[in-house]
Order: structure tokens, then sequence, then C-alpha cells
């Protein structure tokens, strides 16, 4: 028997939310240095799972099975492919910097907070490596319960009401999927993800199978979210705390959009060709998502909303090219061009799962460092910040050229493979999307960095609107959280194929299944 | 055979008896535990070491089998854990305790019998023993208006629905000349039948008695008002004795006398079973008490528990999730969850003197363990997995796909969703909102604690670790559909 390293991954932050418990309250320190320590163990791991996937990025590594709930068919099945081992490290790297921001911004209730985060780190662990439905239901739903509580106990002004609509709605969604999920149980046997795929549950009922399939659907397009579920979003977003806003945009959305690509993908390909191409709803929700995103962005005053309204943009681009991926099994056409260019499009869509999470992930611990400061996130009462905080500067406009995508950072590359790949297989949806890329320069450049950073700097409307806030550049702390996702995000830009040569063989391997 | 249900009776004697001659009445809710440990044991002896009997003994009145014993385990821990909550609860507002745990012996007995009845007779005598013995635990205490006057609606509504039940019971007798379940199956099978037609309105008229021991829509005003002005103990039991006892009976009445009206009460049933899950959840939403809230809360999951017997699947039991297996867990998990909730209610009540949802604002901080234990409770009745309620869930909502009565697991999910938002409402109080000024903790009594430790640890355990529960509850399914 091997290493059960998933399992080694996945219950760490278990252990360590125990061991914070026995910690005693007053001793807040120690909880916050075992918290750090325990992330490291799944952060490591996870470079080596990454590391070895590399090698076959098409198949289920890792992979281990044991029985959960016999009589139920239930197992306790885990593995890694190319697609969920750099979500898995993205999980592991986005937790790790969190704890370590947390350490130094968190003062209320340390205790809990840092037990809660470490169960939210398993939970989404679990989801990524989950192979069994119920298995992967269970990590989906207990992700669900310490998020609420994160953004209801230590989030902004409106958090109650931010954190209830967050749970009902991630609630609704998932409870139509697991319906969905028995459904395919009892059409195909299995609870395993990859059997009940394999086996194309209700392919000759189509009315039953997209039934099945907008019961996934419901549950993944509210965690994306896509258009008209993303509501909750912003909410949610602007009230969490720093380190929860990191963690829902960067990596809870892309729960979602993994569900898309693990299960609704290969499990419905002629649903979700018919709903991608010959009635086309999603991607018109894709590029509505987009489009309406990026000028809602442009609208807004609050910067944190606005960062978590460009989410709704960006993850747009997901849904678009899964779209493209799914519509081009029921094109007519030259074949090998059109599987490249799904393959383009899927790549595209996952990669951008990938960067959107680091560098969403940095713009919002960016802006939890200028809140720190200011006590307020109102674009009008900044203006001129680049003269005083130079570094902070520097490090925004990295952050910020690369959500854009700039060519040289990682969000480029993934633009570009989505629209690659969907302008060959449904171009007008393309054409509309990238409308949004022109937004999403105008709100980046407009709404942040000039109306933050640039013009002069206007001691007298700082000190009004901040109340003799203080204004220092970033300190040790939060430039040691922002290293690592600057680094990556120029080493994806720089060389792309660390990321896209494993998203490529799972992607390549899952379509050519279909 | 007997022999548990004879030591709940010398349990409950040697209690009034201790009463006589003790001076140190402090003891009293110990020995009455004592007396179901006893019996508890006695139980698993019969289920683990002994070839049960297969027919019904006494003359066709009571069976002995795996589905009997299951309730009676039910029951017994019931009583056990509402015994150790109500000994500090009871000891502060009454001298007469003798009398309170002896007659809650009495309840858990006659759950126990309700759970193996086999005669018409025998079902209807139990029922009226626990519906009884339940009137007076309400209204215990007698100098609270509240209690008084629970008591007098929960005697009220109960004596309408036991007379509309024995009505009921006299027309099938009347139809079938027989008043043990299987002769009356026996004989609305045989061809001649011309007064098959009776038989309907004889289930609508059972089916109300038995609504009302489980609370069903539209049987159960009464319960809100009970549960509000009961001591909360006897709530706690009343939420899920009292349920476990009506379901008990339910599941065996429809499915070995009356198995070829199946189309009738399945009909009847998944109309009762939509109107209570919906009227619970919405009626709940609005409440500020939370005894009452629990009392809602506990109509709907009345609602979700029905949707496992309407979706009983008669000879496709091949699949795995049968819903006769669903009622059962769906029981279990619901025990020791809806204990727990109570069981920091009373916690709450005792240190407090509140029932008031706004009031347990900060309970977080003063009293992290609590909200902590609160919280795990009332994630189970929302039913998010890792708790035993996703695994009842679970369960009665894959029966339902199973049959393929979509349209009962589409409301039942929507229904979930609705409680999820008055569940979160008290954790919103307990965990997002600050009490006025520094609350004290709160202190609860030893026998508190091990209560709460037992169904938090009781409602993890179903939730995470359920194959042995599952299997308890085959067995005691399987003599049922087999």
């Amino acid at each position: 028997m091997n290493f059960p390293i998933l399992s080694v991954i996945t219950f760490t932050p278990l252990v360590g939310a125990v061991l914070v418990l026995l910690i005693p309250r007053k001793n807040e320190d120690a909880i916050r240095r075992l918290s750090i320590i325990v992330s490291f163990v799944p952060l490591i791991l996870a470079f080596i799972v990454y590391a070895t996937v590399w090698r076959n990025p098409g198949e289920m590594h890792f992979v281990e099975e044991y029985h959960w709930i016999p009589t139920l068919d239930v197992y306790y099945r885990m593995g890694v492919d190319g697609i969920s081992a750099p979500m898995v490290l993205l999980t592991a790297l986005l937790s790790t910097l969190s704890f370590f921001y947390s350490a130094f911004t968190i003062k209320d209730r340390v205790k809990e907070y840092y037990f809660l985060f470490l169960l939210l780190e398993m939970g989404m662990f679990g989801v990524f490596v989950s192979l069994d439905f119920i298995f992967f239901y269970v990590f989906w739903e207990i992700g669900l319960v310490p998020m609420y509580l994160l953004i209801g106990v230590w989030g902004g002004e409106r958090r109650i009401y931010a954190a209830i609509k967050f749970f009902l709605y991630t609630l609704a969604g998932s409870v139509a999927m697991l319906l969905a999920i028995l459904g395919v149980y009892f059409q195909t046997g299995t609870f395993s993800i990859l059997e009940a795929a394999a086996a194309h549950p209700f392919a000759g009922n189509f009315p039953l199978a997209a039934l099945a399939f907008w019961g996934f659907f419901l549950g993944f397009a509210i965690k994306v979210p896509s258009f008209p579920f993303h509501t909750w979003l912003p909410d949610a977003h602007t009230e969490a705390p720093t380190c929860g806003s990191v963690i829902l945009a960067g990596v809870l959305l892309k729960l979602g959009a993994y569900g898309f690509i693990r299960i609704v993908l290969p499990m419905f390909p002629q649903v979700f060709s018919w709903y991608a191409y010959n009635v086309p709803i999603i991607p018109i929700l894709a590029v509505i998502s987009i489009v309406y995103g990026a000028l809602v962005c442009m609208a807004q005053w609050d910067l944190k909303r606005l960062i978590a309204y460009s989410s709704v943009s960006h993850m747009g681009y997901v849904m678009l090219g899964l779209s493209a991926a799914a519509a081009s099994l029921v094109q007519r056409g030259d074949p090998e061009g059109l599987l490249t260019s799904a393959v383009m499009a899927l790549n595209g869509a996952s990669l951008q799962m990938f960067t959107h999470g680091i560098i969403t992930g940095g713009l919002f611990f960016l802006v939890g460092i200028i809140y720190e400061r200011a006590h307020t996130r109102d674009l009008k009462a900044f203006g001129g910040l680049a003269s005083k905080v130079p570094y902070y500067y520097g490090i925004m406009m990295v952050t910020g050229f690369a959500s854009l995508g700039l060519p040289g950072l990682a969000g480029f590359w993934s633009e570009l493979f989505v629209f690659r790949g969907t302008f060959y297989i449904i171009p007008i949806f393309a054409c509309i999307g990238v409308a949004g890329v022109v937004f999403t320069a105008a709100y980046i450049l407009w709404k942040i960095v000039q109306y933050v950073f640039l013009g002069e700097f206007d001691q007298a409307k700082w000190d009004q609107a901040t109340h003799h806030a203080k204004l220092t550049d970033m300190t040790w702390w939060e430039k040691v959280t922002m290293w690592p996702l600057v680094a990556v995000m120029v080493l994806v830009g720089f060389y792309p194929t660390i990321v896209v040569a494993l998203l490529n063989g799972a992607n390549t391997a899952l379509l050519k299944g279909l | 055979m007997l022999l548990p249900q004879l030591l709940l009776v010398l349990g409950a004697f040697v209690v009034f008896g201790a009463d006589l001659i003790w001076r140190d009445r402090n003891w009293l809710p110990y020995l009455a535990l004592l007396g179901l440990a006893v019996a508890l044991g006695a139980t698993l002896y019969l289920l683990l070491g002994v070839d049960l009997p297969g027919e019904p003994i006494l003359g066709g009145m009571l069976a002995v089998d795996s589905f009997a014993l299951f309730f009676q385990i039910v029951a017994v821990l019931t009583g056990g854990l509402v015994i150790l909550s109500a000994v500090d609860y009871m000891q502060e507002r009454t001298p007469y305790r003798a009398e309170f745990y002896s007659l809650l012996l009495i309840a858990c007995l006659a759950i126990t019998l309700v759970a193996a009845g086999t005669d018409l007779v025998m079902i209807y005598i139990a029922i009226e023993l626990l519906s009884i013995t339940s009137y007076i635990l309400t209204g215990y205490l007698r100098e609270d208006r509240k209690s008084t006057e629970a008591a007098i609606k929960y005697f009220l509504y109960g004596a309408m629905a036991s007379a509309a039940m024995l009505y009921g019971m006299s027309l099938l007798y009347g139809v079938t000349g027989a008043t043990s379940l299987g002769a009356i199956a026996a004989s609305l099978g045989a061809a001649d039948a011309s007064l098959r037609w009776l038989v309907f309105p004889a289930l609508v008229f059972v089916l109300a008695g038995f609504g009302f021991k489980i609370a069903a829509v539209p049987f159960h005003q009464w319960s809100p008002d009970a549960y509000e002005g009961a001591p909360t103990p006897i709530t706690a039991f009343l939420s899920v004795g009292s349920k476990a006892a009506g379901f008990a009976v339910l599941v065996r009445v429809l499915i070995t006398a009356l198995p070829d009206f199946r189309l009738d009460w399945v009909a009847v049933l998944s109309a009762i079973s939509m109107a209570t899950m919906t009227v619970g959840n919405l009626v709940a939403l609005t409440q500020r008490n939370i005894k009452r809230m629990l009392a809602y809360s506990s109509i709907a999951h009345a609602g979700y528990i029905l949707i496992g017997l309407v979706c009983w699947d008669l000879g496709r039991s091949a699949g795995r999730f049968t819903g006769i297996n669903g009622v059962l867990i769906y029981l279990l998990a619901y025990l020791f969850t809806n204990l727990g909730a109570f069981v920091v209610v009373i916690a709450f009540e005792q240190a407090t003197g509140s029932n008031r949802i706004e009031d347990y604002a900060g309970l977080a901080r003063s009293s992290p363990a609590l909200a902590g234990a609160m919280l795990v409770f009332l994630f189970s009745l929302t039913g998010i997995p890792g708790t035993g309620g996703f695994i009842g869930k679970l369960f009665v909502f894959g029966a339902a796909i199973q049959v393929q009565f979509y349209a009962l697991a589409i409301v039942g999910i929507i229904n979930s969703v609705i409680a999820a938002f008055y569940y979160l409402n008290v954790v919103r109080y307990m965990f997002f909102e600050t009490g006025p000024g520094e609350a004290p903790a709160l202190n609860p009594s030893p026998a508190l604690k091990v209560t709460l430790a037992v169904t938090t640890v009781m409602t993890l355990v179903v939730g995470l670790y359920v194959q042995p529960f599952i299997e308890l509850v085959q067995g005691a399914a399987r003599l049922l559909s087999g």
C-alpha cells in the first residue's frame, strides 16, 4: 500500500483544527503559529503531487478507495489528475498565505477563526480530490459552513445579510445537485464520478438527462457564479474578511467550474452540447457574465465590490471556454481542428481557474492592505497614492495588469486560449465576449490605477475621508504575502507550460473520451 | 420476551417506592436511569442473543420482532437522555419528582408497546397509555399557567384524535371482522368485499389518530402550544419519543394490515407530507420563541420522514434506499439531534430563564462549547453533511428518487432551503450578534453536560460512520417488507 498522500493533504487541516481547539484561548500566538505550520504540510505535499501528475496528467494518480457506507455503495474515493492537481496546489498556496496574512490582521476570536479556516481548507481539498459523488458532496457542503461563519463573524457592516445570502444561495444549488446525484445513481448504479460519467446516464432519454443536467448546472452555476445566479457574490465578497474574500474568489468559485469540467461535461456531453450550440443558453449566460460583470465594475465606487464583480466577469471566460468545448461535440466540420480548438478552449477555461485564483486572490489581499490603513474602500477618497506608497503601487500594477490580460503575465494566456478555442467553434460568442476584455482594461486602468494612484495626493481629502489615518507603505508581512503570488503571475506569464502541460494532458484525454 | 417491558414497569414502581422510604430524592432520576439501562440491556439481549418468535405473542397482541426492538431502543434512549436533562430542571421547579420519573418510564413503556402492537385493541390501549402519561407530564408544573394551558389543549385535541382513531378502527373491524393486523390484511385480500369502500374512510380516521401523534398537518395544531408550555424536557420527549411511536404504529399498520390499499394511503400521505413540510417550515420562519420554533421544525421533520413511508418500495426492494430504512434512520438521527438541541435550550433556560431567540445573542462568546454543540444540532436539522440529519435526508430523498416520486423530492429540497433560514437565524444570534453587555458564561450541570456530549457525539457519529446504524435499521425493516 502506498503512502495515502491525498488523505494526508485533505485531513491534515482537520488535525490542525482539532489541535487548535486544544490550545487555550489566551495563547493566540501559539494558535497562529500552529495553523501556519500545519498548512505547510499540504502545501509541500501538493508540490509533490503536482510534480508526479506532471509525468502523466491524463490519468488518475494516488487513487485511494475504501468502503465508507457499503450498504449504499458509498466509497471513500480519491485521486488527482491534471485538472485537479493545479487546483490542489492553488488551494494550498492561498490557504497558507491567508493563514500567514491573518496572523497579523485578525485580532478577534483568533481560536475560532483558525479552527474554521482549517475546516474550510479541508473542505476545499476534499472537493478537488473526491472521486465519489457522496464524498464530493460532503466536502462541498462542509466547506459552506465555515465560510458562512467567517463572513458572519469577521465580516464588514452588512455581514449578516451577506452570510445568510451566501449560505442560502449555495444550499439551494447544492440540494438540486443532490437530487441529480441520486438520479444518476439510480440510473448507473454507482456513486463513482468516473464510472458514472463513463456510463453517460440517461443517454437515450433527453428530458430526464436534461433534468439531471440542470440539477448539476444549478449547483455549479450558483457557485461559479454565472449570471443570473451571481447576486450573492458581490455581497459575500465585499463583506467577508480579507482572507475570506481571497479564498472565496480564489478557490470557492473554482469549485463550481471544477464541477463542470469533472462531472457535467463528461457525464452529459449530449445535453451540454445541446445547450451550448443548438440552444446556446450557456454561452449566452457566459457572455452576459463577462460583459455585464465588467460594465458593473466600471460603475462601482467601492474598491472591494469592484473586484468582486470582476470575478463575475472573469469566471464568465471559464464558462465560455467550457461551452465552446461542449459545442465542439456536435459541430460538423474538420474533426481535427474542432478537437484542437476544443482542447484549447478547455485549457483556457481551466487555466483561467488557476490564474484567476492567483490574481484575484492577490487583488483581494491588496484591497485588504489599503483598507487596513484607510478604513474605507471608497475610490473617491483615494488619489495620488502612487507617490505615497510606491511599493504598494508597484505590486498593484502588476496584479492589475495580470487581471486585464497583459502579455507576459498569467492572465493573458488563459484569455488567449479561451478566445482562440471559442473563435473556431462558436465565433459569435467569442466576438461579444472579447468586448469584456476591453471593459476590463477600462475599469482596471480608469477605476483602480487612475482613481487610487494617479494625480496629486491631497492630504486634506485623505484626512477627511479616513479620519486622519496614517498612510504607510507595505509592511514586511504584506510583502511576504504578495510576493509568491506575483512570482506565480510572472512565472505562468512567461512559461505557461508549467500549468498548461498538466491541463492539456487531462483535457485532451477528457475530450477524446467523448 | 417481554422482559424489557416488565423491567420498565418494575423500574417505575421502584421509583415510586423509593420515594416513600428514601428521604434524599436526588437519587431518584439515577434510579430511573438504572431501570432504563437494565431494560436496554434486556432489549439488546433479545436483539442479539435470542431467536425471536416469528408470530406475535400473547394471543396475537404483541410482536417481538426486530422492528419492535428497534423502537424499544429508541424509547429507552429517549427516556434516558430526557431524564438526564431533566434532573436539575425538575429539581428547581417541583417537589413531586418521583411521579415525574415513574411517569416518564411508563411513557417509554407505552412507546415500546405501541411499536410492538399487532392488534388494533392493543395499539389503541398503548396509544392511550402514551397519550395520558404525556398529558400529565405536559401539565406537570401546576403552578405554571402555560404548562397547564398546554396540557388542556393537548388533552382536548388528543381526545378528539383518539375518538376519530377509535371510530376508524371500529370501521375496519366492521369490514373485516378482525382486530389483528394480519387477519385484517388477509380478510381484505380475500375476494368478497362488498364493504371495501368503507376502508378508505376508516383509513382517514385512523390516520387522524396517528397523524396527531406525529404532529402532521392538519393534525398539528396542538403541538406548538403544548411544546411551548410543557416543561422543556417533556417537550423534548414529545418531539422525539412520541413522534417515533407515531411513526412505528403508522408503518406497522399501513404495511402489515393495509398493503392492498397502498395506493390510497400513499396518495393521502404524500399530500399530508407535502403540507406538513411546507406549513411547518413556513410558520417556523416567524417564530421568536425557540421552543415554538423547534415545535414547528419538528412538524416539518415529520413531513420529511413521511416521504420515506410514502416511497416504501413494494416489490422493487432490490434498491438500497428503501423508504422504511429511511424512516428509521431519520428517526434515529433526529432523536440525537433534536434531543441535543433541547438540551441546549434547557441549559440556556436554566441559566437565563429565557426562551427567546434574541436572548441567545452573544452565546458563542460567553459559552463557546454550548454554542458549538447547538451549531452541530442546527446544521444537522438543516441536513448538512457530516451530521446525522444529512444521512436521514439522503435516505428519504433517495427513496423518493428511486420510486420516481420526483415531486415529493423537489418539495422536500425546497423546504430544506427554507428551513435553513430559521435554523441559521439562531446561529446568527449565537455567533454574529453581540448581547447587551458581557453575558456571563453559562455553566450547565454535570448531567446536562453528559447529555450534551452524548447527543453531540452521536449526531456526528451517525453522520460520519453510519454503516452500523444502517445495518440495525435494515434488520428492523426487513421483517416488515419481507
